[in-house]
């Protein structure tokens, strides 16, 4: 057994007890990236020296008795959260060198952790795609089979966790980032609560749904990851102020009892047979748990991925405004006047998917648009979240399936981006709705990977950690990535 | 056909909180560019607002203090457009839900008061300033970004350019005295637009509305609209049609201008700012700052007629400036003559305050000063021509007017020896005078009293001189 293959509370027993170091299992870390990332090409930015000088630290940190959860646990960073002076790219040519001056509030709580970040990984041009085919730099190939995509916008952090270049990662979920690639590399995802996590620091997509989560490689270190990340910040309006429970102390085997909501809506048409089939055998295994499991319906659900369109790209459009080259990233090195500059610098510096949502988004805010596209979007909004709360009052979790296929084929999609777009049909209603949710591997289809969706009500993150749990131990996911080789 | 004007003003008022609005970087004016910035006001990627609580509880005072409805919910929008000035390309404003709506101020006119309505106060955030300097391109200071403003929207209840001057002292006095915002027009911190439009009179539908800019100074604004009424009203009058356009003010030729901006309709795209949440002003938030409204000009006008006797034209110019009226106030608690402080505070001081472009807390007298100064004058020590002088010595260097007096030499000349012989002298050498005097020309007096001041360089004491020279005169 590689230390890179281990879990974080598996490495954590090992440092906590000294049995390595963190100097080693970095090391182990770092030499497993060399292995593997010309093969999956995860990563934008590796920052070896950084590790190994975080890696001293978290050695003194465990030598003084003063170890935590996180300390000296190698992680890999989404590269559109800030992190003070390592480039931040959100995977653009208009920030291709742009370094934040300052942390995102989720880095300094693990950097105060004593956590070791291996590197910056790779994503959907600023978040915005669903198979981490948007980037500007390198497409990120799925470790379960290379020709395939790893789903998105995080598909580097969902990688790097399948193919153990780090311990665990943290993505961003706008409209299913997190939970879509965790359900195509076989991981563990979840987007937690809006406003349960801060947002400082996330290069913003759409800020009424963007949400920071964690990528592990099981249940347990989702919530360790949890503990350490969640939580009020004063830097962030929309973060809430909760108390914070131990998330850990969810995990429980048992849900006896627990209403189990399975919504006819998740398996409408476009779903893939090997996935339902799974999803249902998944479902089944509650049932053999002694849970109940209860019809329900969220009839506005149809709606949500037009509404999400609407209102993320209308939020991108005035947050993607910022970048007109002047004050940081690209600019144009011939232009005329000020409208130029900004013309030739926006248009040389934004991808194709990115300039199709601020169009999208400029349309919809646009006088005499506005009330028919944005206004119409928001009452979607509140009908998607009225009907979640008719259906938990009928049920604890909502389950089914995270994504309706396993992971496509690299360009199949990508002139398509009605069917690219369709990837995220299960997971939109969740933003919008500002629920939690966690993608947790429920088994395989055709050799790939299928991610169950739990769904739970706001701050339910804890039930949600207990059923995810109580699945985990049932129901033993334990096959591997086989197109990448290595020792297990 | 007679003519009436439509005036609507805009006045964006800098709020004097320590900081930002939505970061906590200072907002002192002045200091070296790009020295007062963070993360968040630069706009850099990933960067959140976060609502500065004073800002609420400073524009909801001058709510108050201008009679608005203060909103128990409203929220932030962003308002949208591409500025090298404004870092996230976008202006967190209000839209829709402003904090405070539905006010009015009353102004005089002749015949009593009229109420001029207050459409709304909102609150947003500053952009930064555009330096060109050299050929090269320009430079951006943030300094400014982000530093809080209110916008305060008058209704179209102003049908004169003396109404919208009469509304802007008032307005900037009410700002003043609840400490909302230094309104300095010079320093950028009170800014004016205003829109006009005529019609015929006896009509209701409005005429099409003109937009004024670069209005420097309240009586800007005032000749700015007597020039754009007259021109408005010619235009119509020969047969042709007001097109609607920003204007600028150009003081030295006294006229309006249109502005050389390529003509495009602004679409803002406001749409709710997604990462602040709403604003609360609860019942009882509103009425604790209520409290702290101190006492309003009208009624501190109304006071300084019963308490110090003051004629309701010195009240008025007094209680213009919560400073000036403070001035006084601590002057007037001391000295005897209410009146006699008012006179030097509406002409000496207000002279040299006005010609020097200083306002009354940037000069180095105090109160005690000015007391120390009258009372030198009651004692005969000096003059009350050579206090003038004095007090423009103290106005320009600070110094106690007692030692002024004493560096200078102007102690009067009051020894009846000493001015006799100077009496004497200027008879002597004015021999065509003294005979006009005793031919009864009384005009001849004067001028030999003239002459013993230009001989004592105004330092003799005038009744004595006067006694003096009859005396000698009907010798
Ligand atoms: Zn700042």
């Amino acid at each position: 057994m590689e230390l890179y293959s281990l879990t974080v509370h598996e490495l954590k027993e090992l440092l906590h007890k000294r049995e390595v170091s963190a100097q080693e299992v970095t090391k182990s870390y770092l030499e497993r990236i060399k292995e593997v990332e010309p093969k999956v090409d995860a990563l934008v930015t590796i920052t070896e020296e950084f590790a190994l000088e975080r890696a001293k630290v978290a050695d003194e940190m465990i030598k003084k008795g003063e170890a935590k959860d996180l300390t000296g646990i190698p992680v890999i960073i989404k590269d559109n959260i800030s992190t003070e002076g390592i480039r931040t790219t959100c995977s653009s040519k208009m920030l291709e060198n742009y370094i934040p001056p300052y942390n995102a509030t989720v880095v300094e709580r693990l950097l105060n952790e004593g956590v070791v970040i291996l590197g910056k990984s790779n994503l959907d041009e600023f978040a915005m795609g669903s198979s981490t085919e948007n980037s500007a730099f390198k497409i990120t190939k799925n470790p379960w089979d290379l020709s395939r995509v790893p789903g998105g916008s995080s598909g580097g952090s969902a990688v790097a966790v399948a193919a153990d270049e780090a311990a665990f990662a943290l993505g961003s979920d706008t409209g299913g980032s997190i939970r879509q690639p965790a359900s195509l590399c076989g991981v563990v995802g979840m987007k937690p609560t809006y406003g349960l996590v801060s947002r400082y620091g996330l290069v913003a997509f759409a800020s009424s749904l963007d949400q920071i989560g964690p990528f592990t490689k099981d249940v347990t270190d989702c919530a360790i990851v949890l503990n350490a990340i969640a939580g009020h910040d004063p830097l962030d309006s929309t973060s809430v102020k909760i108390e914070k429970p131990d998330y850990t102390s969810y995990l429980k085997e048992d849900i006896k009892g627990f209403r189990i909501g399975v919504a006819k809506e998740f398996f409408g048409a476009g779903i893939e047979e090997g996935v339902k089939e799974t999803v249902e055998k998944a479902i089944k295994v509650f049932e053999d748990l002694g849970a109940e499991i209860i019809d329900i319906s969220i009839p506005y659900v149809e709606y949500a991925l037009p509404a999400y369109y609407i209102i993320a790209s209308a939020e991108a459009s005035s947050n993607l405004a910022r970048y007109d080259g002047i004050r940081y990233g690209h600019i144009a090195k011939n232009y005329e006047d000020l409208v130029d500059m900004y013309m030739t610098s926006r248009s040389e510096g934004f991808g194709k998917e990115v300039k199709r949502r601020i169009m999208l988004g400029t349309y919809a805010l646009s006088s005499g648009y506005y009330d028919a596209y944005y206004k119409k979007a928001l009452k979607v909004r509140t009908l998607i979240k009225n009907d979640f709360e008719r259906a938990f009052e009928k049920c604890d979790v909502i389950v089914g399936p995270t994504s309706p296929t396993v992971a496509f084929k690299i360009g199949e999609r990508t002139n398509d981006p009605l069917a690219m777009y369709l990837a995220d049909i299960y997971t939109v209603s969740v933003n919008i709705a500002g629920l939690p949710a966690i993608s947790i591997p429920c088994g395989l289809s055709e050799g790939l990977p299928v991610g169950l969706q739990i769904i739970g009500k706001h701050f339910d993150e804890g039930r949600i950690l207990n059923v995810a749990y109580a699945f985990e131990k049932a129901y033993k996911f334990d096959a591997k990535p086989q197109a990448i080789g290595g020792e297990r | 056909m007679k003519y009436e004007a439509v005036i609507g003003l805009e006045v964006h008022a800098e709020l004097l909180t320590d900081s930002k609005i939505f970061c906590g970087c200072s907002t002192k004016f002045g200091s070296e560019p790009n020295t007062q910035v963070c993360p968040v006001c630069l706009g850099l990627p990933g960067t959140l607002p976060v609502l500065n609580k004073k800002v609420v509880e400073y524009a909801v005072r001058a709510g108050l203090a201008l009679n608005c409805t203060i909103a128990n919910f409203s929220k932030m929008d962003r308002k949208n457009y591409f500025y090298p000035d404004l870092p996230k390309a976008y202006q967190i404003s209000q839209y829709d839900l402003p904090l405070c709506s539905n006010g009015y101020i009353e102004i005089e006119v002749e015949g009593g008061t009229k109420r001029i309505g207050i459409k709304r106060i909102h609150i947003e955030e500053d952009a930064g300033k555009l330096l060109h300097e050299g050929t090269d391109g320009s430079l951006v200071d943030y300094n400014r970004a982000g530093v809080p403003l209110i916008e305060i929207v008058s209704e179209p209840d102003i049908s004169t350019p003396e109404e919208a001057y009469q509304y802007l002292v008032k307005l900037k006095s009410i700002l003043e005295y609840t400490e909302v915002s230094d309104c300095k027009m010079q320093e950028g911190s009170l800014r004016v637009d205003t829109n006009v439009s005529v019609r015929p009179v006896g009509t209701t539908d409005l005429g099409t509305k003109i937009e004024l800019k670069n209005l420097n100074s309240f009586k800007a604004v005032q000749k700015a609209l007597e020039y754009e009424i007259k021109r408005q009203i010619k235009v119509l009058e020969e047969g042709g049609t007001i097109v609607q356009e920003t204007r600028r003010w150009n003081e030295a030729k006294g006229i309006t201008e249109p502005m050389r901006t390529k003509e495009e309709a602004h679409d803002y795209r406001y749409f709710p700012e997604p990462d602040l949440v709403p604003i609360i002003v609860t019942e009882e938030w509103k009425e604790e700052i209520r409290k702290t409204l101190p006492e309003m000009p009208d009624a501190k006008r109304e006071r300084f007629i019963t308490q110090y006797g003051l004629p309701e034209y010195d009240a008025k110019v007094i209680t213009s400036s919560k400073k000036m009226a403070d001035f006084f106030e601590k002057c007037a608690s001391n000295y005897h003559s209410p009146k006699i402080v008012s006179n030097w505070l509406m002409g000496e001081f207000a002279r040299l305050l006005n010609d020097t472009g200083r306002e009354i807390d940037e000069v180095p007298i105090t109160p005690d000063m000015l007391i120390e100064l009258l009372k030198l004058v009651d004692d005969n020590v000096i003059s009350g021509s050579i206090a003038k002088t004095v007090f423009e010595e103290m106005f320009f260097t600070g110094k106690n007017p007692q030692i002024i007096v004493e560096e200078k030499g102007l102690r009067q000349i009051a020894d009846e020896g000493e001015l006799r012989r100077i009496v004497r002298k200027v008879i002597e050498e004015n021999p065509k005078s003294v005979e006009d005097y005793k031919k009864g020309k009384e005009k001849a007096l004067g001028f030999l009293v003239g002459q013993v001041m230009k001989e004592t360089k105004g330092k003799a004491n005038p009744q004595l001189t006067n006694q003096l020279l009859r005396e000698e005169l009907s010798k």
